[in-house]
């Protein structure tokens, strides 16, 4: 059964459906003899669907009411507006029953729909056009699996003049040049196949690489963390500072298949992907993406050094008071030394979230708190509980500017009035939801 | 099945999907079930003006946690404190009322082995004690309770606690043990609920109030503990005071 | 009208400590369950963080984890002549409410009771000869030996990641543990607690004494620990809001900390909380369970069909569940005959006030755990000769003192004003260097004919249902128990220098104003015999071999521990009873 599947309640029949495809994934060599006794590709469905979770398809077009897989419906704001994640179910009405191979090819790694309009980019087919027609082919032989369900969405629901999908076409015309994948000869077979599932249908950089005033990818900057989603997606560069230079390639893959390792804990937007994606990913897949990540070296970045200054004086007023709030609250779990419990508390001496450039998630995560995923590896998923009833904005502020001075960590202070926008920003959020 | 979550009760879906057939009450699967932290704490407000007693009502109450708690130098006595404000603050809440006890028929009285009996409210208690103790003063020793010195209300609350001083329509007695049992639960409970102001009670003591870890302590025989209490809603340090 | 919903291999009532041990262990067998929960849910990060949970008023003084009396109360009288009357607010007990049930606010002390425990009459009357004992005293044995429970005392203990020292690793007695415990096949899953000052104190005294002291069992873990099922905790932080109050930090155990988040995932699990279950249905002959009634949070009625109805909820309410649906046959002290409601017992408590120069000794009360503390145990159960005494029974004792919370423990020497200036001044000079441990004595309590459960003439809950009626006092064989064993308590307080103690003695009449802990047991007893016991030892129904009924209401009479260690043992030895043999043939697991 898929990882969502076990997560999310009642899916009714389509439950078994998943379920025999999970058993043939598991069992390759007899899957295909059942495949070719029954006339079906199950070699190419089981494929198809561990390029879905690759994709983390599910992350956008899973039912956020009713969790039916991919019936869509799941807002998507973007800096532009509101999108609403299509139905992708095989319903030939409301999903994409009616639909040819070339036709999914051509929405999932163009951006083009049958009727020639453009898709906007928060459909990630910058990235997917790395898949290849084969990759396409057997994702759209999976959909045709999974349960029709009729479930009509009005995808757009931009303002103008955004929701004129004409201008798509000029978006696309600056930004997307879609090229073959291309392997790198003069590296591992690791490292080329981590590349392609980050850049590819991985679209690790649709959350972690910053973007230009028309949303498109800084390519400079890449992977350097981005806010999104009311989320900051950190940086995984391997800059020592902020990025992955200090986790191990064993600490990628334990965070990416169990949402959980030595130093930190996945959550928010993250945290399903780990639960949809890649806690499905093989160890194989995990080990290439982190072999990947360690050694893209972005270039540009080395910088961490220079950036690195002087943390904070202890006497400064802020430091007071957030070494006696972070003494009070928080070292129940983080401990007094901040290295929190491997796997269960988040080490914040060494979580280079703790040193983001942009506060985001810190500010939301002390604010209302946040559940950590649960997988099958790392069932547990501790809570942080939220302290905005009980914090004021200073304190808020203080808190965390602690916490990034202290024990080596040399960021920006935090304030009170980023603290006073993070409160009113989710306060907004819940409204809208 | 859909996961049926308490928002959804709230948003008012829960008629919808009883009517397709589904009993309401929370289903637990799938997920740990969790929802981000509230916007405001569910703490009675400790300012602001009297809830439950009457402005006599009230300074009577503050006289008399001033006496069972007398101020000494270190330490404000009980209405200085707040357990006023706090005992103000509960007898409009739920305890005034008896909110969740069980109250039904017959009340009969019972041995002292079979506990409480009574059909009175802790609310019903203090208005009609504090009345007919006022009364009493009045009557007996010609003055308002705060008229009184501090010998004169000692004397009373002893004639009270003994059971030798019969109020009018209220068991002496009771209401002592009641007023005296609030004032010292609004003495010693968090400053959020009203008393222990400025964690008086807290710090007279040397109890280290709503802190959470003395994993650094816990090995340190006889020694003293270095911090100042905290409280839920927070303490001076949190403002980086010096 | 009652509406049905769709048939599940398994229901169970209450989602505590036992009914989530049976949902995983049926799940993992591959059946379909279901349990309903009277109570919300709750957890750490949500209900009792630990920026919110060290609120003495609201969790110790006004109750918030517990069920409230306006749900559902019992009844109470000391003697058979009384009339009963309502427990308006709780007193001695305070019955659990809620997913995790008393779990989630237990101190977690985890105990094994003694082999001698478990064969209790059969052991006390070949030691001392049938007329040693009370008359009117109607001690059971088990029906399952210690021997046969000790792999699933291990399995909760590694469960829940217990933190202790072994006194007995099979057979061998080992330094610093427990000399009189029953052999155990390994070590606890974690090392003992530190102990704070007056726990370390206690200890040494009571080894100048003679006495073995070792650490107390304890669910408050002394390190960081993952499972057998994958599930993390954190280590205890001595925070002293145990008892009465939820972990805020994955620190002691409890259902929502070791079970129910692999419990929830799984497709084949599903719990429904805030609906209260008021009855189980049987077929037209009475003789096999079809699932149960419940109510749910707006009022409306539904039925559960299932195969198995397991029975998890808090023991006096197993016992009103039996009584409602007919199931058994109601125990009548009058004509001795009857099982549901027999052998009902509590736990024998008394406490010994020290006082200590606090110019010498800063204790720093409020540094412990819930079950943090430093034990004895030659005078629990039969540990000692009793001849010379002329009673039955005994306890562990202890300083187990599990907090400093000022509204609760702010002990004055004996003779201080309740108020006042003399009564301040005490309090501020004895805070820091008075001792008060609480359970101190935590003593047996046997069961006694006229000691029992039945249902009231009178008074009704809030579904017009009759409450249980609960019949108990203190018989002379307890009280003699309390006042050795608290003599022997005090020695200890003296020996650590106390100026002065204060016994505190367990007295009759039973009051039910006095929290004497939430121990209740029996009702539902489970023993060899269907004229004197409800369940077959496997917890099974002896009239309704589809109905199995776990937790402390099948225990034949209390022992001198805390039962959430025996009850976890038989919940788990009861799920392998129906794994590997119910289920291959659904019937009577045992013929008489």
């Amino acid at each position: 059964m898929s990882e969502s599947g076990r997560r999310r309640a009642d899916r009714g029949a389509c439950l078994a459906l998943l379920t025999v495809t999970a058993v043939l994934t598991s069992m390759p060599s007899l899957c295909r003899a059942q495949g070719a006794a029954q006339g079906q590709s199950f070699v190419l469905i089981a494929r198809g669907r561990y390029l879905t979770a690759l994709a983390d398809c599910a992350a956008c077009h899973d039912d956020p009411v009713s969790h039916r897989p991919f019936a869509g419906g799941r807002p998507i704001q973007t800096p532009f507006g509101r999108l609403v994640a299509p139905n992708i179910t095989p319903d030939r009405t409301s999903g994409i029953g009616g639909w040819s191979d070339a036709q999914f090819d051509a929405a999932v790694r163009f951006g083009r729909l049958p009727n020639g309009a453009r898709l906007y980019p928060a459909m990630p087919y910058l990235y997917y056009s790395r898949l290849s027609r084969s990759d396409t082919q057997a994702i759209h032989a999976y959909l045709a699996t999974v349960t029709p369900v009729y479930h009509a969405i009005v995808s757009d629901q931009l303002p103008f003049p955004f929701k004129i999908r004409a201008i798509m076409h000029v978006w696309d015309a600056l930004f997307f040049h879609p090229q073959p994948w291309q392997q790198r000869a003069d590296r591992s077979a690791a490292w080329n196949r981590g590349a392609w599932i980050v850049e590819g249908p991985g679209h690790c950089e649709a959350c972690h690489t910053p973007k230009g005033w028309l949303a498109e990818d800084e390519h400079g900057r890449a992977f350097q963390g981005y806010a999104t989603q009311g989320w900051f997606a950190p940086d995984i560069s391997p800059d020592v500072q902020r990025g992955l230079g200090r986790w191990s390639l064993e600490d990628i893959e334990q965070f990416l298949q169990r949402g959980h390792n030595r130093l930190a804990a996945a959550s928010g937007p993250m945290g399903e992907e780990v639960a949809d994606s890649s806690s499905q990913m093989r160890p194989d897949d995990l080990l290439a993406i982190a072999t990947y990540l360690k050694a893209s070296a972005a270039a540009g970045n080395a910088a961490a050094a220079q950036r690195q200054g002087a943390p904070l004086a202890d006497t400064d007023k802020r430091m007071r008071a957030g070494a006696a709030i972070y003494h009070d609250l928080c070292s129940a779990c983080h401990r007094l030394d901040g290295h929190g419990t491997p796997y269960l508390f988040p080490d914040l001496v060494a979580d280079n979230a703790v040193d983001a450039r942009d506060p985001t998630s810190l500010l939301r995560v002390v604010l209302i708190g946040t559940r950590s995923v649960a997988t099958d590896a790392e069932p547990t998923a501790p809570g942080m509980p939220g302290f905005r009833w009980q914090l004021s904005d200073a304190e808020v502020a203080s808190v965390l500017t602690y916490v990034r001075n202290s024990w080596g960590h040399a960021a920006s202070p935090v304030s009170a009035d980023q603290a006073r926008r993070a409160r009113s920003q989710l306060r907004l959020a819940a409204a809208s939801e | 099945m859909p996961p049926l979550r308490r928002r959804d009760l709230l948003a008012g879906t829960a008629l919808v999907l009883l009517e397709a057939g589904v009993a309401r009450g929370d289903i637990l699967q799938g997920e740990l079930p969790w929802e981000p932290a509230p916007e405001h704490p569910s703490y009675p407000p400790t300012t602001g003006g009297w809830r439950f007693f009457t402005a006599p009502q009230a300074a009577m109450v503050e006289a008399i946690a001033e006496r069972l708690i007398p101020p000494d130098p270190a330490t404000p006595g009980g209405g200085e404190a707040g357990c006023a404000v706090y005992i103000d603050r509960q007898l409009a809440g739920p305890y005034g009322s008896n909110t969740g006890l069980y109250d039904r028929p017959p009340f009969v009285k019972g041995t002292p082995s079979q506990g409480e009996q009574s059909a009175i409210t802790p609310a019903q208690l203090y208005r009609a004690g504090l009345a007919a103790l006022a009364s009493w003063c009045q009557q007996q020793r010609g003055h308002a309770w705060v008229q009184l010195s501090a010998a004169q209300q000692d004397e009373v609350l002893r004639g009270l606690e003994a059971g030798q001083i019969q109020l009018q329509g209220v068991n002496g007695e009771t209401l002592f043990q009641a007023v005296l049992k609030d004032v010292k639960e609004g003495f010693f409970a968090d400053p959020i609920y009203g008393g222990n102001r400025d964690m008086c009670a807290w710090k007279m003591i040397g109890f280290p109030g709503a802190r959470y870890n003395y994993r650094d302590w816990v090995g340190r025989h006889n020694q003293r503990y270095p911090y100042p209490p905290v409280s839920i809603a927070g303490s001076p340090d949190w403002s980086g005071a010096a | 009208m009652a509406r049905t919903l769709p048939a599940r291999d398994v229901v169970i009532v209450g989602l505590g400590w036992t009914g989530s041990i049976l949902a995983n262990e049926l799940t993992d067998a591959g059946l379909s369950v279901t349990a309903i929960e009277r109570g919300p849910w709750r957890d750490a990060p949500t209900e009792f963080p630990p920026n919110a949970a060290q609120d003495e008023l609201r969790y110790r003084i006004r109750h918030e984890l517990f069920l409230q009396p306006a749900q559902t109360t019992f009844t109470f009288r000391n003697k058979m002549s009384q009339t009963a009357l309502p427990i308006r607010t709780w007193g001695a007990f305070m019955p659990p409410n809620g997913v995790g049930g008393g779990g989630v606010h237990w101190n977690a002390e985890t105990w094994r009771f003694l082999p001698s425990d478990f064969v209790l009459r059969t052991h006390l009357t070949q030691r001392y000869g049938a007329r040693f004992l009370p008359p009117d005293m109607t001690i059971q044995d088990w029906g399952v030996s210690y021997e046969e429970l000790e792999p699933y005392y291990d399995r909760f203990e590694y469960l829940c990641g217990t933190s202790g020292t072994a006194g007995n690793l099979r057979g061998q007695i080992q330094p610093g543990g427990n000399p009189f415990e029953g052999p155990r096949s390994r070590p606890y899953p974690t090392p003992a607690q530190e102990q704070p000052f007056s726990h370390t104190l206690f200890g040494e005294a009571a080894r100048n004494l003679g006495y073995k002291p070792f650490p107390q069992p304890s669910g408050n873990l002394s390190q960081a620990y993952t499972n057998p099922l994958g599930v993390r905790m954190g280590p205890c932080t001595y925070c002293g809001f145990c008892e009465w109050f939820g972990c805020a930090n994955y620190s002691k155990a409890s259902p929502q900390t070791t079970i129910l988040p692999v419990l929830v995932r799984k497709a084949n699990f599903s719990a429904r909380d805030q609906c209260e279950v008021t009855r189980i249905n049987t077929d037209a002959s009475g003789q096999r369970a079809t699932g149960v009634s419940f109510v749910d949070s707006s009022g409306a009625e539904w039925e559960q069909p299932a195969q198995l109805v397991i029975l998890a909820a808090y023991t006096i309410f197993n016992v009103q569940l039996l009584m409602l649906s007919g199931i058994g046959r109601r125990y009548d002290p009058v004509s001795n005959s009857g099982v549901i409601g027999r052998n009902f017992t509590h736990q024998t408590i008394s406490d010994v006030l020290s006082f200590f120069d606090p110019a010498k000794f800063i204790f720093n009360p409020f540094i412990a755990s819930g079950a943090i503390g430093m034990c004895i145990d030659e005078f629990n159960g039969d540990n000692f000769d009793h001849g010379p005494y002329g009673f039955v029974g005994g306890g562990y004792m202890g300083q187990v003192q599990t907090n400093g919370r000022p509204i609760e423990t702010t002990p004055v020497p004996p003779g201080t004003p309740s108020w006042g200036a003399q009564w301040k001044q005490a309090v501020r000079e004895n805070y820091l260097s008075a001792l008060q441990p609480g359970t101190g004595v935590h003593g047996s309590m046997y069961s006694y004919r006229d000691v029992y459960l039945d249902l009231d003439p009178t008074y009704k809950d809030r579904f017009g249902r009759p409450l249980v009626r609960i019949t108990m006092d203190f018989h002379d064989n307890e009280i003699k128990q309390n006042h050795f064993l608290t003599d022997k308590f005090a020695e200890i307080f003296v020996a650590m220098g106390a100026r002065q103690v204060e016994k505190q003695y367990r007295k009759a009449p039973y009051s039910i104003t006095d929290y004497q802990t939430t121990h209740l047991c029996g009702g539902a007893i489970m023993g060899t015999d269907p004229h004197t016991s409800a369940l077959n030892r496997y917890l099974q129904s002896w009239d309704v071999p589809n109905l199995f009924v776990m937790g402390a209401s099948a225990f034949p009479q209390n022992a001198g521990y805390n039962p959430t260690g025996t009850l976890a043992a038989l919940a788990y030895w009861s799920a392998d009873a129906i794994r590997n043999r119910y289920l291959k043939n659904p019937g009577p697991l045992v013929h008489v």
